[in-house]
């Protein structure tokens, strides 16, 4: 095990994959002499030259629509967009290209791209460089989503997003490039598809993702305090879900509170609620919790922005009232 | 200008109208799978003179008006007819449609049911070309239509600032559904469009295959060999309406009467009849051949079985094997 930053688990994913696959290529705004907006392709284009990072205009939607077409005739892109925000240019190559050329076309080709994107809070960048957009694309049959939060995983899910044969959107968090942790020394994949227990416990059960995990974790501290033993998944994988986990965990603790950064209004959170109540209803003690981002662009001030989107404090708050959640017949 | 050559120019054409026209007929009996269809009567010359320039290995990618390019590009006119009749036996197993018909091992990239939407794609073909050497060289067919959408611009500007081997041929029928090419955008001619990207432009008489071909071969060898894009615009027009129902109340009668004065077809075979390329024993011969082919197409497509339940259900995600 080697600590490294999240940025830096990415770059290795990329350098990995392509020295191991020479039609792997990246193409985005500054990934190469900048060496992207967030430092992940750093010295990539001085190791493996301008024909394999290639620096583009400005041109959003043509650098993901240039990537299927690479895709379809026989290139493995890595397109990288500098925030999930700018990829509103791109949702026509991503939603009715990209997503849709494999079924539509009757299985005659396919698409394989990853969309590498960053998002979310935690620098005051404003309602235009802060979004969490996530739900957008989960809603999409036919995309693939991730959203690691360890640099582990970041590694791993990102090599295999690149060999998929399928659109993936790969969405990094602003705030977590420079977070440190343990990845493996030797080759390893993480799987697509798979949510992961990041702490076990047996009285009710956060869901989160990306940057939020670390707050469900931090909530799970702080509820063990008061000997409520928490446990918390993450998903790393949004599309598709893994609910076999999910049902798993909240079968044995019969309580669940979703958490995210992106708005609450047809969140994922929503839809795992709809989930968990769909295969739990019965079992469940209390309605599924939603602790997420208020409908409410993002200001350009990073206190402002922290009243907008989940703190720890919100996360255990819910996670007591779900615990002492007592049904109250209503009457009509 | 041999025989040859005009033997082919006249079968393309002959057959894209007889499929549209057949297509039409089989749509009128209630026949198709989807509502959803276009026909290119009127510019059959543009995708025979394109199309013919193009080599067996380079990519086309096409529009909801598509037939036509991927029948010039050989296209099986039964497993096309199957298709817009929702038959497994079908170029997308009877879910694409005519909107989205496409015949991948033809280097056909497919038809776009999005105005615009395949243009970036084809810059990602040609940058692929760039990249592995190929040799491809991708021609993207656009209507007036995806001029004024933004990808447009971005995709000239992309090709050309890496000097991509891509052909962009927009066929200008003069409408997008309604609106008339002059009050989309204003008198620049394509030559003068793509003056803006200091790459080649031309303007070129889309009823006559000829003067497409001649366009459009000298654009491929031009991107074959590494000079990059050439903006070609092939200026035709929509003898039909937008689609099924439209009676086209918005155009001109007078307009209508003399662009259909100037059917490729018949200028074509009365060319070809006037400098000795063809006789009328070849026409006759080339018309029977296609009516032939026609006949047999819709048969074919006829007693193919419809696209089985489970079709709905498949192909949503290309297996992968790690995950
Ligand atoms: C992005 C987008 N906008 C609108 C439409 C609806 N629509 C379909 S075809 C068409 C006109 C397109 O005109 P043009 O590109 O000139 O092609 P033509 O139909 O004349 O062949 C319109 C408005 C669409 N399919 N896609």
């Amino acid at each position: 095990m080697t600590m490294m930053m999240f940025r830096d688990a990415l770059r290795q994913a990329l350098r990995e994959e392509m020295q191991r696959d020479p039609r792997v290529f990246l193409l985005g705004e500054d990934i190469g002499r900048y060496g992207g907006a967030y430092a992940v392709t750093k010295g990539l284009l001085e190791e493996f030259g301008p024909q394999r990072v290639i620096d583009t205009p400005m041109s959003e939607g043509t650098i993901v629509g240039a990537a299927v077409g690479a895709a379809m005739t026989g290139g493995r892109p890595v397109a990288e967009i500098m925030y999930v925000d700018f990829l509103a240019y791109a949702m026509d190559q991503l939603v009715n290209q990209a997503a849709k050329i494999h079924y539509m076309f009757g299985g005659q080709i396919h698409v394989p791209i990853v969309v590498r994107t960053q998002q979310g809070t935690g620098r005051g960048a404003g309602a235009q460089h802060s979004q969490s957009l996530e739900a957008w694309f989960v809603h999409i049959p036919g995309l693939k989503v991730v959203a690691p939060a360890t640099p582990e995983d970041a590694k791993g899910l990102l090599k295999s997003a690149i060999r998929d044969g399928n659109p993936v959107v790969f969405l990094e968090h602003k705030g977590l490039y420079a977070i440190k942790g343990e990845v493996p020394d030797h080759e390893y994949l993480i799987p697509i598809g798979r949510a992961r227990v990041a702490r076990p416990g047996s009285d009710i059960t956060l869901i989160s993702y990306s940057r939020t995990m670390y707050l469900a974790l931090e909530a799970a501290d702080a509820l063990a305090q008061s000997g409520i033993q928490a446990e918390v998944i993450d998903l790393r994988t949004l599309k598709p879900l893994d609910m076999e986990t999910i049902i798993a965990s909240v079968k044995h603790t019969r309580r669940a509170v979703v958490i995210h950064e992106a708005s609450l209004t047809a969140g994922l959170g929503a839809e795992i609620a709809s989930r968990l109540s769909e295969a739990l209803f019965g079992r469940l003690a209390a309605p599924v919790r939603r602790v997420a981002a208020l409908d409410i662009p993002l200001p350009a001030n990073s206190h402002l922005e922290k009243l907008i989107v989940p703190d720890t404090a919100r996360i255990v708050r819910a996670a007591q009232e779900t615990l002492g959640y007592t049904v109250k017949e209503t009457t009509a | 200008m041999n025989h040859e050559f005009a033997c082919q120019a006249l079968r393309h054409m002959v057959r894209i109208r007889l499929f549209e026209e057949r297509t039409l007929e089989v749509l009128m009996q209630g026949k198709l799978a989807s509502t959803m269809c276009h026909v290119s009567i009127g510019q059959e010359a543009v995708a025979a003179g394109v199309c013919m320039a193009m080599q067996p290995n380079d990519y086309i990618t096409s529009t909801h008006r598509g037939h036509g390019h991927l029948i010039a590009r050989g296209g099986d006119l039964g497993r096309m007819m199957a298709e817009l009749m929702g038959k497994a036996t079908g170029y997308c197993k009877g879910r694409g449609g005519s909107m989205h018909i496409t015949d991948v091992a033809l280097g056909h990239l497919g038809a776009n049911g999005i105005v615009g939407g395949h243009i970036g794609i084809a810059v990602g073909a040609a940058l692929w070309s760039k990249l592995s050497g190929n040799q491809a060289v991708t021609v993207c067919m656009f209507g007036d239509g995806a001029v004024t959408e933004g990808v447009f611009h971005e995709a000239l500007n992309m090709a050309a600032v890496y000097q991509l081997p891509a052909v962009f041929v927009c066929e200008n029928n003069q409408y997008a559904m309604s609106l008339p090419w002059t009050k989309a955008t204003p008198p620049v001619s394509f030559k003068t469009r793509a003056d803006a990207y200091a790459t080649p432009g031309v303007d070129v008489d889309g009823q006559d295959p000829l003067a497409v071909y001649c366009a459009a071969a000298q654009a491929i060898a031009h991107a074959r060999a590494g000079g990059g894009p050439t903006l070609i615009g092939a200026h035709t027009y929509r003898f039909l309406g937008h689609s099924r129902g439209d009676p086209s109340a918005y155009r001109d009668p007078e307009e209508e009467r003399q662009w259909r004065a100037r059917d490729p077809i018949a200028l074509f075979k009365a060319r070809a009849l006037d400098e000795g390329w063809l006789t009328p024993d070849d026409m006759q011969t080339i018309e029977a051949e296609a009516q032939r082919s026609l006949d047999e197409a819709v048969r074919f497509a006829e007693e193919s079985p419809a696209a089985p339940d489970e079709v709905a259900f498949e192909d949503v995600y290309f297996p992968t094997a790690h995950s």
